[in-house]
């Protein structure tokens, strides 16, 4: 019993320290969102926030709460990863107090937000940027040049072999070998997935003639793997195979193919997807404080990587209660604020949000209300 | 003093009472159990049976969903069950019968220890190593013996196939399988066995007439006890495979079973996509349900053959 006590206050002991060492972390690195941590700080939050939604931001959510509970005394947050859909309909059915989702609320969603989340019904806040890199096993060629039909090709089979003419054309330099290509695709239910073919459907509509899904379409003949872990796995065990996964979680023996965009070839980088993101367009139809984007796939913008993925927190614009209209907003404010992208950078290695994207979040976000 | 009979009499009164209430109870709470997750499974079906097919994944109705995945499901346990009865029957028939006595009992110990590496494990094992081994095998097999349907060519070449994934359920099976026939084959009474032994018969020839005779309905229902867990895995499967549509070929990439389909499916499902992997479940449910009866009257049927009478 003794030994438990001590061994319990010892602990406490460590995480006061810890939880003073990262305040004080915080309040150093705070200078560009000095705002924020301010009225975050004043409001004093205390009590546990629910959120339920997308394991794909499983990493960056980790980091988030871990950085928030321990700038706010008292306050934590619980996220479940069950999945978009699930926290779409549980910020709907209210049973959460936000949502991630790999995807922003549909026009559908939206009107049955209002029943729950006031009657302006709920936002879409953009938290998480991840580009998603097409990686393939090659011995010797670490960089190939592809264009979106080509790619599009490549994962409907229709490519046989790496030294295809339609490979060869746009890497003229490479030494492509005569092997057969080996496609990948998630088996599991995906954002990921639902991006990529989102990506092909829109920039290559010729070739790639299935719907954007986040399951894969079931007549295309291709192996595929569970999880990102997976796919990454068996390409790396498979010479010739080619899969798309984020980024962070391309192991350096692959190679990741250079994407045509306009009339130049874009690397994978945090850079050029938060730039791809920039260059979306707001969603139609929807409200003046809501952040869903929608993006541009064929977009010509020099330097922007199209094959991205974009996670949004789906929160109400009004709470029953103050105290988790407060707890809500300085969560969220910590989230998108230069601290919160840069624990999910170094997490999750997601792209952090571009500074004019920061500042519309950040309005969302304070448009968030109590009832009166 | 008379008094101390009649109260241990009262006493045992009670604990008779109390324990054949017990009993009574955990055999009704069984099934309530079952018809619980029975309703739970129709009612939350229901929607997608009744669905418009178009609503359906792929298009055509919730049937035409199911129907490839249903016959995966079969051909993965067949496979398991074709690979893993005859090694479970010989493995058992050896620690029973032939292998010295100290030999035997560390062998039933490790096939047992097989039934405790949780199935994840056996799925990691599946999809990060035996697949990328066995994958020039069945390149071997697509341009030997490809004439055959089921070996038809172009292999896989990552090897995450449904062979791959019959393969890992067979281990997995195993230990179920070889366990009950083991237990069966030293219930065979001595006395069949010496007067077979006495008749002048071999050692095989007095396992084929005394033991197996006798061991039938046992080992059949180890048989289907096997099926069921090659029937309902879940992880290794959903590691293992690399699915797709129905196939023949067991070499290529292709098929998909229930339970990984659900298992894949089911944490980014919403809406209407729930209820079908349900429908999924309830499909699986009802397949075990007769896989089960099936069983049984087997076992009933062959009750009169068994050396026990």
């Amino acid at each position: 019993m003794k030994a438990t006590r001590y061994g319990r206050k010892a602990a406490l002991a460590v995480i006061a320290a810890g939880a003073l060492a990262l305040t004080a972390c915080g309040s150093d690195n705070a200078t560009g969102t000095n705002a924020n941590t301010q009225s975050a700080a004043a409001m004093k939050v205390t009590g546990t926030l629910t959120g339920i939604g997308a394991s794909s931001t499983g990493a960056a959510m980790d980091a988030w709460k871990a950085g928030f509970a321990a700038a706010n005394q008292g306050a934590t947050v619980q996220y479940s990863p069950d999945g978009s859909g699930a926290g779409r309909k549980a910020i709907i059915d209210g049973s959460a107090q936000f949502a991630g989702s790999d995807a922003y609320l549909k026009d559908d969603e939206l009107a049955s937000s209002k029943a729950k989340c006031g009657p302006e019904g709920a936002i879409n806040v953009p938290v998480y940027i991840s580009p998603i890199a097409v990686a393939f096993n090659l011995p010797d060629v670490k960089e190939l040049k592809l264009d979106a039909p080509t790619v599009a090709k490549i994962f409907r089979g229709e490519v046989a072999k790496w030294n295809d003419p339609a490979i060869a054309a746009l890497n003229p330099d490479a030494k492509l070998p005569d092997l057969k290509v080996t496609p990948v695709n998630r088996s599991d239910d995906s954002g990921t997935t639902s991006n990529f073919t989102d990506y092909l459907a829109s920039a290559a509509p010729e070739v790639w003639t299935d719907k954007a899904a986040g399951v894969w379409p079931a007549s295309l003949k291709g192996e595929n793997a569970k999880g990102t872990s997976g796919v990454v796995k068996t390409v790396t065990d498979t010479p010739g195979a080619v899969t798309y996964a984020d980024d962070s979680a391309v192991s350096g023996k692959l190679g990741t193919a250079q994407i045509k965009v306009g009339s130049e070839f874009v690397k994978i980088s945090a850079d050029a997807a938060a730039k791809a993101v920039e260059a979306g367009k707001p969603v139609d139809g929807r409200a003046a404080n809501d952040v869903a984007i929608k993006l541009d796939r064929k977009t010509t913008v020099s330097g922007a990587y199209p094959v991205v993925l974009v996670s949004y927190h789906v929160v109400c614009t009004t709470y029953d209660k103050k105290e988790t209209a407060d707890l809500v907003k300085a969560f969220e404010s910590y989230v998108v604020s230069d601290e919160g992208q840069k624990v999910a950078a170094d997490a999750a290695k997601s792209a952090p949000l571009s500074k004019s994207l920061q500042t519309k979040a950040k309005a969302a976000i304070d448009s968030i209300k109590a009832k009166a | 003093m008379t008094n101390t009979p009649l109260t241990t009499q009262g006493a045992g009164r009670t604990g008779d009472k109390v324990f054949s209430g017990a009993a009574l109870a955990a055999g009704c709470l069984i099934l309530a159990v079952l018809f619980g997750v029975a309703l739970f499974l129709v009612v939350q079906a229901l929607p997608a049976l009744v669905a418009p097919p178009d609503k359906i994944q792929g298009g055509h109705g919730f049937f035409a969903y199911i129907g490839p995945i249903v016959v995966g499901t079969l051909i993965a346990a067949v496979i398991a069950l074709v690979i893993a009865t005859p090694i479970a029957i010989g493995v058992a028939l050896f620690i029973s019968h032939f292998a010295p006595r100290r030999l035997a009992s560390g062998l039933g110990y490790v096939v047992d220890l097989l039934a405790a590496i949780p199935s994840v494990v056996y799925g990691a094992w599946g999809a990060a190593f035996l697949a990328k081994e066995i994958a020039p095998a069945y390149e071997w097999m697509a341009s030997n013996l490809g004439w055959l349907p089921i070996f038809q060519g172009p292999a896989s070449a990552t090897g995450k196939t449904i062979l791959t994934a019959g393969i890992v359920l067979s281990v997995m099976v195993l230990p179920i399988i070889t366990s009950i026939s083991r237990e069966i084959f030293l219930q065979t009474p001595k006395l069949h066995e010496e007067a077979a032994l006495a008749l002048g018969a071999t050692r095989w020839e007095m396992i084929r007439m005394a033991v197996f005779p006798f061991a039938r309905p046992g080992v059949i229902s180890a048989v289907m006890l096997g099926l069921g867990r090659a029937l309902g895995e879940t992880m290794a499967v959903a590691l293992v495979l690399s699915s797709g549509a129905l196939t023949a070929s067991l070499i290529q990439s292709g098929n998909q079973t229930i339970a990984a389909e659900i298992a894949l499916n089911f944490p980014e499902a919403s809406g209407l996509k729930v209820n079908t992997l349900i429908a999924a479940g309830l499909v699986l449910f009802v397949i075990t349900l007769g896989v089960n009866m099936v069983a049984r009257w087997i076992i009933t049927k062959h009750k009169e053959f068994s050396g026990a009478n």
